[in-house]
């Protein structure tokens, strides 16, 4: 696992009280991990905190809606 | 008429996490208070408070007994009182599992009178240093005071009538008075009722310091300063905690074979109309709710055996003193009168509920909580049975509790023993 992954991994098992292992690439904030509107909110704005990024609401809806999803943004967008 | 009785109780106090934990050091004479130690208070007038324990207290709260540790993470701590206090309530009347006709007629009705001050404190202070963007998404919901009612209702799925009451110190004994209504009505056959508050913060402590309403002379000796009618009280001591009632109707909770702890009989309401803080000077906004109380209830102030009581060890107690004394006599015709402040301190919109358990927790028992620090009782206590230091055994058939508070809104509660 990257460090970006390994450092998603661990925002997401912190916010959403899930076990660390169903927070694999593929899982889905919202089907998979029993997210809703609000914590994707409080998960984009931990991610935005943790890696210096800033992810526009847009890019939020639309780009980010699995773990793999967040995690590649990052890298892409980090500085 | 539908009757409207008591069949859960459950409590979150500076005693204990729990109804019997608290109960048991309230008699015993015990004191929540000592310094504060949820933030660093030593730049505060007030350094001191009744704060609910950590789990690991001999009489501390554990939150995730109950509440989902994400729901913790997300809202103020009095929301996470009133859950569990309400959870505790379900459990003790044996309402955990309702089938969905009995919750569609099950409602909530539990208020605070600030709310989320501690969040909405922390979240000022992140805007400002930090943005907007940086504002919790669950800011709002976490901390504004209907959201103890919202939430009980979806962690137990209750479609009854959903109600906050927001009457300052009065919102407890005006949370139970308007939910026992809601049952007479026939709006529900079950209300989860009660009101709870944490404030211990440095703006909570700040603003009632500044409204000259704490003590602020005995930080030194926190198990001394909540001392209602002794001659050296010098204002309250900041409580914290949650207090709720399952209250039912009397033929639902008998046809299930519920445990009745009492019947709710009286509610008496009014208004000061003189000042924002004080009372009234010759008590007649507290006059005229007991005297509704015990009418509603169809009882003579003879039939009342314990009072409890504002009392929350400020100039005000006299005044409620002397206004009682012109309901029921000069010596209370016999009724013992406590003020349960002196152990846990002042709970705001937690403190009527909280105070209603007490009572109803005399009745079920037969004894009646001490008021502690009574060293030197002041003027115009004489002949009054203020149950100085010591839990009393006495018989205990019929209650009345006081809550008063700012803006001068004033809540009176009748309960009595069901034969």
């Amino acid at each position: 696992m990257s460090d970006t992954a390994e450092r998603v991994q661990k925002i997401v098992v912190e916010h959403l009280g899930v076990e660390a292992e169903k927070v694999t690439p593929d899982a889905s904030f919202i089907d998979d991990l029993g997210a809703d509107s609000l914590d994707i909110v409080e998960l984009v704005m931990a991610f935005e905190e943790e890696f210096g990024v800033e992810i526009p609401d847009d890019d939020a809806a639309e780009k980010i809606t699995t773990v793999g999803d967040a995690t590649s943004y990052i890298d892409e967008h980090r500085g | 008429m539908r009757r409207v009785v008591v069949t859960g109780l459950g409590l979150v106090t500076p005693l204990g996490g729990d109804v019997e934990t608290s109960w048991a050091n309230l008699i015993a004479g015990k004191s929540g208070a000592g310094q504060i130690t949820r933030f660093d208070a030593s730049n505060q007038k007030a350094t001191i408070a009744c704060e609910v324990k950590d789990k690991d207290h001999e009489w501390g709260f554990d939150a995730d007994k109950r509440v989902d540790p994400k729901i913790q993470r997300q809202v103020d701590p009095f929301i996470v009182y009133g859950l569990d206090a309400a959870g505790q309530a379900i459990e003790d009347a044996g309402l955990t599992e309702m089938d969905e006709a009995t919750r569609e007629r099950a409602g909530v009705s539990i208020g605070a009178g600030i709310g989320g001050l501690p969040g909405i404190e922390y979240e000022s202070v992140n805007l400002h240093e930090r943005g907007p963007g940086r504002v919790s998404p669950h800011f709002v919901h976490g901390r504004i005071i209907n959201l103890i009612s919202g939430q009980v209702s979806i962690r137990y799925g209750l479609m009854g009538p959903n109600h906050a009451v927001v009457t300052a110190c009065s919102t407890g004994a005006h949370s139970i008075g308007d939910a026992a209504r809601m049952i007479r009505d026939d709006d529900a056959d079950i209300m989860l009722a009660g009101g709870s508050e944490s404030t211990v913060n440095p703006l909570g402590i700040a603003g009632f310091a500044q409204a000259r309403a704490l003590n602020t002379s005995m930080n030194d000796t926190p198990e001394k300063a909540s001392r209602p009618y002794d001659k050296n009280r010098g204002g309250f001591v900041m409580g914290e905690g949650a207090g709720v009632v399952v209250l039912e109707e009397y033929e639902h909770a008998k046809a299930r074979g519920a445990k009745i702890y009492a019947e709710v009989v009286g509610y008496g309401l009014s208004g000061d109309a003189y000042h924002v803080t004080a009372p009234h000077p010759e008590g007649r906004g507290a006059e005229l709710s007991m005297r509704m109380a015990l009418r509603k209830a169809g009882l003579e102030p003879c039939d009342i055996d314990y009072i409890n009581a504002h009392g929350t060890s400020t100039m005000a107690d006299t005044i409620e003193l002397a206004a009682a004394k012109r309901v029921f006599g000069d010596d209370l015709c016999g009724a013992s009168m406590s003020s349960t402040k002196s152990a846990i301190g002042h709970l705001l919109g937690g403190a009527g509920a909280v105070e209603s358990i007490f009572c109803i927790l005399a009745i079920r028992d037969q004894i009646v909580p001490p008021t502690l620090n009574l060293d030197d009782p002041d003027e115009g206590t004489e002949g009054v049975d203020l149950v100085p230091h010591t839990a009393k055994k006495r018989e205990v058939n019929a209650v009345l509790n006081n809550s008063f508070g700012f803006g001068g809104t004033n809540a009176s509660l009748v309960m009595k023993k069901v034969d």
